[in-house]
């Protein structure tokens, strides 16, 4: 468990999730593609503050601010869903092809 | 190789194998326990390297987290239950070339990169340091981060009531065509007389 196998994990999760983010139409599916991008960068938070950064506690509190992130994220995009649902009976990305205002 | 090395070979291969499955499988709701999965074990990853508070939290709340996302999986999702094989995707080249692009040069930058070897020292609790971290130095972050949390509650309120910003949230609204540009799949809810219409409150 070195440094450089850490940040490939890492890398590995935010490719999937950028993946993931960009090919699902289901807003559902594409949310689970920013957590697995989140995922990454909180691995690769705490893979810095264990091997390079001497536990300096600003690294623990980075990644708790991400946690914050992930919360935040899935409160508002479970809220948007519920809201293009009501608009639009789907919960696809397609629906979303026009503004009403 | 230690038992550590095993450790994390083993929860890196699941964390990575979990992530790749949520985008393949074909039931939704085992697509979010992929997820789950995943963050399970980078949670036990989190542990290897002593950091036992966010391991402990990453399990927490992915737990509770991935339960939410599968109920409303099976509430919107068509085919929730994966009995014919689904794939929802979009500029799926575009996508597939972002993800890899994106593992190169992250990948380029764990190889090729030169960063300090200053592990945590021995003795430190890293529990106790960032309990002093939050309550001390940081605490405007940390609250901030408390405010932005009340200020997403009362949006998503807003975003979720049935009274959208220009009147009802649900007026005018039809579902999707079969095709694009076809006409609506099903007939708009205000001529099915539904159960869940009689709440208006006019």
């Amino acid at each position: 468990m070195t440094l450089v196998t850490l940040l490939i994990v890492a890398a590995a999760l935010i490719g999937i999730g950028l993946y993931g983010a960009f090919s699902q139409q289901s807003f559902v599916m594409l949310m689970m593609g920013l957590e697995l991008i989140l995922n990454g960068a909180m691995l690769a938070a705490v893979s810095f503050w264990a091997l390079t950064g001497g536990g300096a506690p600003e690294g623990q509190l980075l990644t708790i601010i991400a946690m914050a992130v992930m919360a935040i994220e899935m409160a508002m995009g479970f809220a948007l869903v519920i809201s293009v649902y009501r608009a639009k009976q789907a919960d696809m990305t397609e629906a979303l092809d026009g503004l009403k205002h | 190789m230690s038992a550590v090395d095993i450790v994390f070979y083993v929860n890196a291969a699941i964390a990575i194998y979990a992530g790749w499955r949520v985008f393949v499988t074909d039931s939704m709701v085992r697509a979010s326990f992929f997820l789950l999965i995943s963050f399970l074990a980078v949670g036990v990853i989190m542990l290897l390297l002593a950091a036992i508070y966010l391991g402990v939290a990453l399990f927490f709340m992915m737990a509770v987290e991935m339960m939410v996302m599968a109920l409303f999986m099976v509430m919107f999702m068509m085919n929730p239950a994966g009995l014919n094989p689904m794939k929802m995707v979009h500029q799926e080249k575009v996508a597939i070339g972002v993800g890899v692009a994106a593992f190169l040069a992250l990948g380029a930058v764990a190889l090729f990169g030169e960063f300090p070897s200053r592990p945590v020292p021995e003795g430190l609790k890293p529990v106790v340091s960032l309990g002093h971290e939050l309550l001390g130095d940081s605490m405007l972050v940390f609250e901030s981060a408390g405010v932005t949390l009340l200020a997403t509650m009362i949006a998503v309120v807003m975003l979720t009531s049935h009274r959208g910003r220009f009147g009802d949230a649900n007026e005018g609204s039809q579902p999707p065509g079969l095709e694009p540009g076809g006409d609506p799949a099903d007939k708009p809810p205000e001529d099915e007389g539904g159960g869940h219409h009689h709440h208006h409150c006019h």
